[in-house]
Formats: C-alpha cells, structure tokens, sequence
C-alpha cells in the first residue's frame, strides 16, 4: 500500500486541482447546459480528491484537509496539464477535458486490479461517475469534430498530460489562493 | 435495548436532503445496521462521492440513532457497493410520482452515451418514451436532463450508476 500512496496522491491532485479549474467555467460556460455540467463535474472531481486524499491519509497518518491544503506547492504532485488556466478558450477546455479522461481512465482500470480492496473498491466507485466524464468529454470530441482550434489545442496539451515535478506560474497562483483561509488560520476546519 | 427494527424503522423516516420524496433506506444507501448493546453501528454507502448531501445525512442518522437511546457509530464505506440499482421499488415508484424518472437498470460495462441519446427513457409525466438528452449533468450530480418531445416538459432523469 506505502508504494502506492505516491500514485493515489497524483491522482488526488489531479483530480482536486482539475476541479478548481472547471469550477471557473461556473456562470460564464458558453452555454448553460455547459455551465452545470462543468460545475458538476468538479463536484465530482473534488469529491474523488477528497476520498482519495483520506485514503492515503490513513496511511500517512493526516487528515485529507492537511493533505488538500496545507503542504508546500512543490509537494503537488498534479500535471502541468491540470495546471493551466484555460478559461476563456473553451477549444483548449474541451481539448483538456478528452486528454485528461482518457488518461484517467488507464489510470482507474490499473488501480481497479490493485491487491488493496480499500483502493480497488474506491476506484471502482470514482470510475461509476468517471463514465459520465468520459461520455460528456466524447461528446464534444465529436462535436467540435475537425475545428483547427482543437487539433492544435490537443497536439499543444497531449505533451502534458503526464508532465510532473516542475509546476506552472498558474499553479503557484492557485496554491497561494486556495491554501490562503488555511493559511489566515492555523488549524481552521471547515 | 434498542433492536435492529427500530433502527431500520428509525432510518426509514430520514428523507434524502436533495430529494425529500425517498428515504435514505428506500435510496438504498444503509448498506448494514449492527446493534451491539447500546452501540449501533451503520454503514453507509455514498451516492456519489461529491455529494454535497452527505454529511447531512451522515449526521441525521446519528441523531435519529442517538434519539433511541444509543450511541451511533456511522461508517462511511467508499468503495461501490452503491449502485442506482440498490434504491426499491417504493423508492423508484415515489422519485417517479414527484417528477423524476427512476434510473435504468445498470447494464455490464456501465451506461453508454449511444443508451443516453435513445429514446429508451420514459417522461415521469406522461410516460412517452419520446424523450431526448438534454444534458448528460443537472442540478446535482446523480440527475441528467432530458426533455419529454410529446407533453413537452423537460425532466429529470435519475442517473444510472
């Protein structure tokens, strides 16, 4: 399980911080439809985090909140992929939103035969909901069909995809105003 | 002593926070009740692990629990043992009767988009099965929108999962 924490701690990043990003989408998506299905999924995306997060928490013996929260930007295990502000390019969302549910989805499927039953039954549960994700990603992959905006948006982002280690000037942006409540009060729980 | 029956019977009257037709039993999300003396154990399996509802159901249980005389214990079990398949047939009949049309039966391999976009689904209203898929998320994260072509009225559809 140890050897384990390090992954499930990439993915609870990726999927905490891709939230925070859809969550931008909220009352400004081009369309309404788009509006609730991306605050929706970041619902969805922040609720795996959290999971995932107590998960290895247990095992790191601190809770999800320290985890989400309190460590420094450079222990941020996410892709560069996720990093990035990509509002208002909707092209470049989209582009995201396929690459990042792809790769997700061999990222469940792998966790989905671990020998750890807690985790292999945690990533069957995240993949339930991931297949919505996945059919909304589709979606508009094939709606946006040939658009030049997302050809070059996807071969721009796909290099990212599993890009770790080094973070965006974006990310440490976001750090500093998502940590900042945690940071004005030591040992606030919400 | 409290028994196992007033717990059930007890977690019965809890309604779902977001859906106040059903009760958390009817949704299915009591996976086990476990009295041992004055400690009741339950535990419960989420919908969806962003549901916001979630603690407030969390902490109606232990509150109903703690109103029988006993002391809750309420685990929180995140693997799937939850599925849409799991809500009753009361459940589905009463999410039926207020307007939202019960989820499909959960098919190997899970839902597919070709599935979402038939008109395998019926309106809640007038029960045609002339209905689109508006938008695959609705207002909370297990529900998607479609839209009833024959009464025309838009609906909320349970998600399958």
């Amino acid at each position: 399980m140890r050897d384990q924490v390090q992954k499930i701690l990439e993915m609870a990043d990726d999927e905490l911080i891709l939230g925070w990003r859809n969550s931008e989408w909220t009352g400004i998506a081009p369309l309404l439809e788009e509006d609730v299905a991306f605050s929706s999924i970041a619902q969805n995306e922040i609720g795996h985090a959290r999971a995932l997060y107590e998960l290895a928490g247990r095992e790191l013996g601190v809770t999800a909140d320290e985890l989400a929260f309190d460590r420094q930007p450079e222990e941020y295990r996410c892709s560069r992929l996720v990093e990035l502000r990509l509002v208002p390019d909707w092209a470049a969302t989209i582009a995201r939103h396929y690459l990042y549910e792809q790769a997700d989805a061999e990222r469940i499927d792998a966790l989905k035969q671990s020998d750890d039953l807690k985790l292999a039954g945690l990533a069957a549960k995240i993949d339930r909901e991931e297949a919505y994700h996945r059919m909304h990603a589709q979606m508009w992959f094939d709606r946006l069909g040939d658009e030049p905006r997302l050809a070059a948006a996807l071969e721009e982002l796909r290099p990212l995809v599993d890009a770790r280690g080094e973070h965006t000037p974006e990310f440490l942006e976001l750090w500093e105003e998502m940590t900042s409540v945690r940071r004005s009060l030591a040992g606030a729980t919400w | 002593m409290v028994t196992e029956q007033q717990v059930w019977n007890a977690l019965a009257e809890i309604p779902d926070p977001e859906i106040p037709v059903i009760s958390l039993v009817d949704l299915g999300v009591i996976k086990s009740v476990d009295v041992s003396g004055d400690q009741v154990r339950v535990e419960f399996t989420p919908t969806f692990l962003g549901c916001p509802a979630l603690e407030v159901m969390r902490d109606a249980m232990a509150e109903r629990i703690s109103a029988l005389g006993a002391t809750p214990e309420i685990q929180v079990i995140s693997d799937d043992a939850w599925s849409t398949d799991r809500i009753t047939s009361k459940g589905r009949e009463r999410l039926r009767a207020s307007g939202f049309a019960p989820p499909a039966p959960r098919e190997v391999g899970g839902p597919k988009l070709v599935q979402l976009q038939s008109n395998a689904f019926r309106c809640p209203y007038c029960g045609s099965q002339d209905t689109a898929l508006e938008n695959i998320f609705g207002p909370t994260p297990c529900r998607s929108v479609r839209y009833c072509r024959s009464c025309r009225q838009p609906f909320e559809q349970f998600k399958t999962i």
